[in-house]
């Protein structure tokens, strides 16, 4: 089928034959760096908080520790993977349709709004007029820059979406491709679509919250504030399991040469996230006094576990098509043949695979059981929480879009990476950082450890308090497993840097094979 | 000459991002967001002991 690319401005991909828009590939550019300098602001920020949880270093003062929580969560939970975000929009958008990039002038709307946004936000919180963390729950109130900030950045995300949606337009209008449209395409639809719940959310209520702070609103019901604040935070973390699960597709093809199992099943997946997973933002309500338990158990349990049940689906699908692949190429010894013989040199497919297994086995199971409103009564508010989106995000999105960037980068920046053999380890040290770090989370929430605390030992009280030496040998374990996923992320950002800057080119060569 | 096949009325809603972007706005909007707001307003106020 022929595109829509205006002449000159498209190439073919010199290792997948596929059409890239240039001007898309500009942008996709822009979005991926922008990306890793808010992913290392945020991992910064990281180990800092690891080393203040461990009690045995308990490295920041209390002021600082509140500053960098709210600077890690804004980086690493906003900022990081909504700008990757963008990027995956214009790429499902444009190579994967054929189609040129609907309008480059909204495409540099939203990245300078999203960039003064994100920019902004980190000054004000360095200052110390933001140490509100990331929620923001009212009545604390910050600058009001603070505000302004996050709004830019939801209003340049919000136009990026609206660029996408205009570009599979003209590419169906077009008919730049045949039939459907393909699988990781639908996924980055359906990211694309809980975004936009997402992002008329943030508008709702982060526009009245700037007023007041200015003074022009005299105030912010606190039980109304959360509710439409959950609406943001959490479905924003909906969008990266969309667009996580669509990564995993793309990288299952380019890795092993995996085809979707069955498009019906997947797509299904995915309208069950469109529909539902977005209701699961009442699972930070869920000890709220305001809503009844009817409206609960609705919106984390029953409605809530088709969203889970997608999940599933992906979690089956996605490594039964890299069995079947790998079956086609003769590994066929045995139960679990094609897994030993699996590209695990790869770092793409080493952490793809690892993400798929954090997040479905740690994140998945730990979210579905904290969200059930019995047991969230017993962990809300623990370090149980923290272990458990640690999971999803880090372990899951995070990994999953590190492992994106290795293909990103030889195939759109056309260079290679240095030190091949330490890009091969980053995903395990990075995975098993993670996975210590977040289990320490977990069991120290299980002793009834609080999440977002600076001393559970409560220093200088006047009666003795704190917890015992199990809950100190899971702080512990915690802190360890901050150092080694920070040792993970330093080296990622390390290598895909130097890549960048001074990788060498591969233009009009195929990618060099991992 | 065959006809071209009738596509599944799920493969066609599958097929339409504006319909599935309608609903995946309204319906998580109906659920949580709107059933939130209407409990919230009927919370009797809390009286001072």
């Amino acid at each position: 089928m022929p595109g829509n690319h205006l002449p000159g401005l498209v190439r073919a991909c010199d290792t997948t034959g596929l059409p890239v828009c240039l001007d898309a590939q500009r942008f996709i550019r822009l979005h991926a760096v922008m990306a890793v300098v808010f992913l290392l602001i945020g991992g910064v920020a990281a180990i800092l908080l690891g080393l203040t949880r461990w009690p045995a270093v308990h490295l920041l003062p209390a002021d600082w520790y509140y500053r960098v929580l709210t600077l890690h969560g804004l980086n690493m939970l906003i900022f990081w993977i909504l700008s990757l975000e963008i990027g995956i929009l214009y790429f499902a958008g444009t190579t994967l349709l054929n189609s040129r990039l609907a309008s480059t002038k909204l495409a540099w709307a939203c990245f300078g709004l999203m960039g003064a946004g994100g920019a902004l936000a980190n000054v004000i919180v360095m200052i110390g007029k933001g140490d509100v963390l990331m929620t923001s729950y009212v009545p604390l109130m910050a600058h009001p820059l603070f505000y302004l900030a996050i709004i830019l950045v939801a209003v340049g995300a919000l136009i990026g979406v609206i660029n996408y949606f205009a570009t599979i337009y003209i590419a169906r209008r077009d008919q730049t491709y045949e039939g459907s449209v393909p699988l990781v395409v639908f996924g980055a639809t359906a990211a694309a679509i809980i975004a936009v719940f997402t992002l008329l959310h943030g508008a709702v209520v982060m526009v009245p919250t700037f007023l007041w702070s200015l003074g022009l609103v005299k105030t912010i019901d606190p039980g109304w504030y959360r509710l439409v604040w959950w609406g943001l935070g959490h479905a924003s973390q909906q969008i990266n399991v969309c667009a996580m699960v669509s990564v995993w597709y793309l990288l299952a093809t380019l890795t092993t040469g995996a085809k979707p199992l069955n498009q019906a099943v997947c797509r299904a997946a995915f309208v069950f996230y469109i529909l539902f997973i977005n209701i699961a933002s009442a699972h930070h309500l869920l000890v709220d006094p305001g809503v009844s338990a009817t409206w609960k158990i609705w919106n984390t349990s029953y409605a809530m576990y088709l969203a889970v049940l997608a999940s599933m689906i992906h979690g089956f699908t996605v490594p039964a098509s890299v069995e079947v692949a790998m079956r086609r190429k003769g590994h066929d010894k045995g139960l679990f043949g094609w897994l030993a013989a699996a590209p695990w040199k790869n770092p793409g497919f080493s952490a793809f695979f690892l993400s798929l297994v954090i997040f479905g086995f740690g994140g998945g199971i730990t979210g579905v059981t904290l969200g059930t409103q019995q047991i969230n009564i017993l962990a809300h508010n623990t370090l149980r929480i923290p272990g458990h989106f640690h999971m999803t995000v880090v372990g899951g999105t995070t990994l999953a879009f590190m492992g994106l960037c290795y293909y990103l980068v030889p195939l759109l920046f056309q260079r290679e990476f240095h030190l091949r053999g330490l890009a091969r380890v980053q995903p395990y040290l990075f995975a098993g950082g993670v996975t210590f770090m977040a289990m320490g989370m977990s069991f120290a929430g299980s002793y009834g450890v609080p999440r977002r605390h600076w001393d559970v030992d409560f220093t200088g009280a006047t009666f003795p308090a704190g917890f015992d030496a199990s809950a100190h040998l899971m702080l512990g374990v915690l802190g360890v497993g901050a150092v080694l996923s920070f040792l993970g992320l330093a080296l990622f950002i390390g290598l895909t840097v130097a890549a960048v800057f001074t990788g060498r080119s591969n233009r009009g060569a195929p990618m060099a094979a991992w | 000459m065959t006809e071209p096949r009738k596509p599944h009325p799920i493969e066609r809603l599958f097929d339409n991002p504006w319909l599935l972007l309608v609903l995946g706005v309204v319906v998580p909007t109906l659920s949580y967001t709107v059933w939130g707001w209407i409990e919230l307003a009927l919370m009797p106020e809390a009286r001072l002991p």
